[in-house]
């Protein structure tokens, strides 16, 4: 089958700066695919190369099987939706949601009877005759993705959408663009530098650093199995453990991690484990995040809130399952 | 610790008023806002309202008295008497002649400064910026007349221009332009053309601002949504970038079209012996004497500037504002 896109050795260098190097990239037809990284890590590059907006320095890039190098974003059938929306400011929501259609030569009526249809899809139905400065950010960002969608694209790229939105606003178009996904079948290509939202929305997540891709695997691959100290950290920053303390448990000398949320807190002379000083509780809610120090190396573990914990300073002891320990390729 | 040492000093919550009436003025201003906002205000608005408005009201008004044609005193009575002069087919040939120079000024320099405002507001960046700006403001700081003066004679018949195209064996090209009726002449320093070249070059620069701080608030972002919903560049021009340039263009040609509507001096040292609206204001109120009628002249290019705003706000190119 052929990939919805397809990255071989692709490379785009600014100068000295390798944004994004030498990247191997396959996204399935119809699949949710993420990209997840911190700031300058290429991600944001990579979805421009997909668009069309920047030209790769090397390697070569095909979207549904045809080569896509030195192929302006007009003639590509991607659309994005950007991380500011680029509404544009002189046009009605309905005017700016028909304007893909409007450049192909679609008739008037037509494309706006699209525009509707693709409005209410977004659930803004009648929003039409407002213009962009009168709606608010949450509404804005519907009608970018209804300017999206009403073209059909191949593949749908999104910038960050949610960023700009506030966190109740956040869970619901997350929920939105997921179950928008499914019924429309459009692979949808996200960029995002929030863990929680790639792993809940994304079928696969690619983690990038230094223009590379550190990892690619399904939501749970990259959160219970890192191939890296970088994504175990990145990702749900989870435990890193050295060689050392790795292979005094496990007898291997390899770099670890351990998720916060499997390390046990118990009083201090009971039983083997860890012996650590728990340094600060955190409450956050549901649960509480505890801050240790185990003979020097920095821990965090988060118990569910109402469990009964210690004092500040206090000494306690960690027990963890082996098989939670999870052991890095990268080598020691 | 410092932070110690800072809390004992300052051990009340409140501070002490600062010494003096400067104090006691940064308080006040502090608590009535617009107070301050009045002070500031208030000799600008005085001398627009009272010196410049005034003036220009007085002006109006004496259009609207006559001139005796025997003694030349003026008629100190309202009558639309100047008025029915102005409409005289002569007057009307200046006026028809003046609009239509600033017209086609207005759309040469709107077409010659958006590639240089283009460029300047997307591409140019730290020093090319300064480069830019430089260049744009570097004529404004010579004398208007030297400029006009230098270009008589880049225009003459001896001049560079001539000179270059006979090099160039391009000597027909000027010939046969200069053949034709109203643009041509003599030389270029004396036809229409060359009024028209020096009145595009001297006005430039206040299309090009404009323009290019309208672009320059238009995102980038905005230029590539278009390009991804499939507009090809030329697409995007016409949907995008024009309309939002529009409010920018349309500040540009409020200046073009009035500097060129009110001006006497280019025409008459660079182009025909025919009248512009300025120069016949010039002359009515100086060697004729006759104010009234320069007064009336004067409302000529208010009037059309109303009727052109009102006309580009009508086509909604303020709606980007």
């Amino acid at each position: 089958m052929t990939s919805a896109v397809s990255f071989q050795k692709v490379s785009r260098h600014f100068g000295s700066v390798r944004a994004v190097d030498m990247v191997d990239l396959d996204i399935v037809p119809g699949e949710f695919f993420a990209m997840l990284g911190p700031s300058g890590s290429g991600k944001t590059t990579c979805l421009r190369l997909i668009a069309g907006f920047e030209q790769p320095t090397s390697g070569s890039i095909s979207i549904f099987g045809e080569r896509a190098e030195g192929v302006p974003p007009y003639r590509r059938n991607v659309n994005t939706v950007f991380q500011d929306y680029a509404l544009f400011p002189h046009l009605n929501v309905l005017d700016n949601v028909a304007y893909g259609l409007m450049v192909k030569g679609v008739g008037k009526l037509e494309r706006q009877k699209a525009a509707e249809e693709a409005l209410s899809l977004v659930r803004l139905p009648g929003y039409g005759a407002r213009r962009p400065s009168q709606l608010s950010g949450g509404q804005r960002q519907r009608v970018a993705l209804a300017r999206a969608l009403v073209n059909q694209p191949k593949v749908l790229l999104l910038d960050e959408p949610l960023g700009a939105l506030d966190l109740k606003l956040r869970e619901n178009m997350q929920e939105e663009l997921k179950s928008l996904q499914k019924a429309l079948g459009i692979t949808f290509v996200f960029v995002t530098h929030d863990q929680g939202e790639a792993l809940s929305m994304a079928d696969r997540v690619a983690v990038f650093n230094d223009g590379k891709i550190m990892q690619i695997g399904t939501p749970e691959d990259i959160y219970q199995r890192p191939k890296t100290r970088f994504v175990a950290d990145f990702v749900g920053s989870s435990n890193v453990l050295p060689p050392d303390f790795v292979q005094r448990y496990c007898g291997q000398h390899r770099w670890g991690s351990l998720r916060p949320e499997s390390i046990r807190i118990g009083r201090a002379a009971k039983g083997d484990g860890v012996t650590a000083r728990l340094v600060s509780t955190n409450y956050l809610g549901a649960t509480t995040r505890l801050a240790l120090d185990a003979e020097g190396l920095r821990l965090h573990a988060i118990v569910p809130a109402g469990a009964k914990l210690p004092g500040e300073g206090e000494a306690v002891v960690l027990t963890f399952n082996r098989e939670h320990l999870h052991l890095m390729d990268e080598p020691g | 610790m410092t932070i110690v040492a800072l809390n004992s000093k300052s051990a009340s919550a409140i501070l002490p008023r600062g010494g003096g009436v400067r104090g006691a003025l940064s308080d006040l201003f502090w608590r009535k806002p617009k107070l301050l906002l009045l002070l500031m205000l208030l000799p600008p608005v005085l001398w627009l309202g009272i010196v410049y408005v005034g003036s220009l009201f007085a002006l109006l008004l004496q259009s609207f008295f006559s001139i005796d044609e025997f003694s030349g005193l003026i008629n100190r009575q309202f009558t639309l008497k100047t008025y029915g002069d102005l409409l005289q087919a002569a007057n009307l040939d200046i006026i028809l002649r003046t609009v239509t120079m600033a017209a086609l000024v207005t759309f040469a320099s709107a077409i010659i400064a958006f590639p240089i405002a283009y460029y300047a507001a997307r591409y140019a960046r730290g020093r090319w910026k300064a480069l830019f700006y430089l260049g744009v403001m570097l004529p404004l700081w010579s004398s208007y007349l030297v400029k006009i003066y230098a270009w008589k004679l880049i225009l003459a018949k001896e001049g560079i221009l001539t000179w270059l195209l006979a090099k160039l064996h391009l000597l027909w090209l000027l010939d046969g332009w200069l053949s034709l009726p109203v643009v041509g002449g003599n030389s270029l320093s004396v036809s229409s053309t060359g009024t028209f070249i020096v009145f595009v070059y001297v006005w430039l620069p206040f299309m090009i601002l404009p323009v290019q701080a309208a672009l320059e608030r238009v995102p980038g972002n905005l230029v590539e949504a278009s390009s991804d919903l499939g507009a090809s560049p030329g697409q995007t021009f016409r949907n995008v970038l024009f309309p939002l340039a529009l409010p920018g263009i349309v500040a540009g040609s409020i200046f073009t079209f009035s500097l060129t509507l009110g001006d006497y001096i280019i025409p008459q040292i660079i182009g025909t012996s025919r009248l512009f609206i300025g120069q016949a204001v010039y002359s009515q109120q100086g060697t004729a004497g006759n104010i009234p009628l320069a007064a009336a002249f004067t409302v000529v290019p208010i009037v059309i500037m109303g009727l052109y705003l009102w006309g580009a706000k009508r086509m909604g190119a303020f709606d980007a504002l």
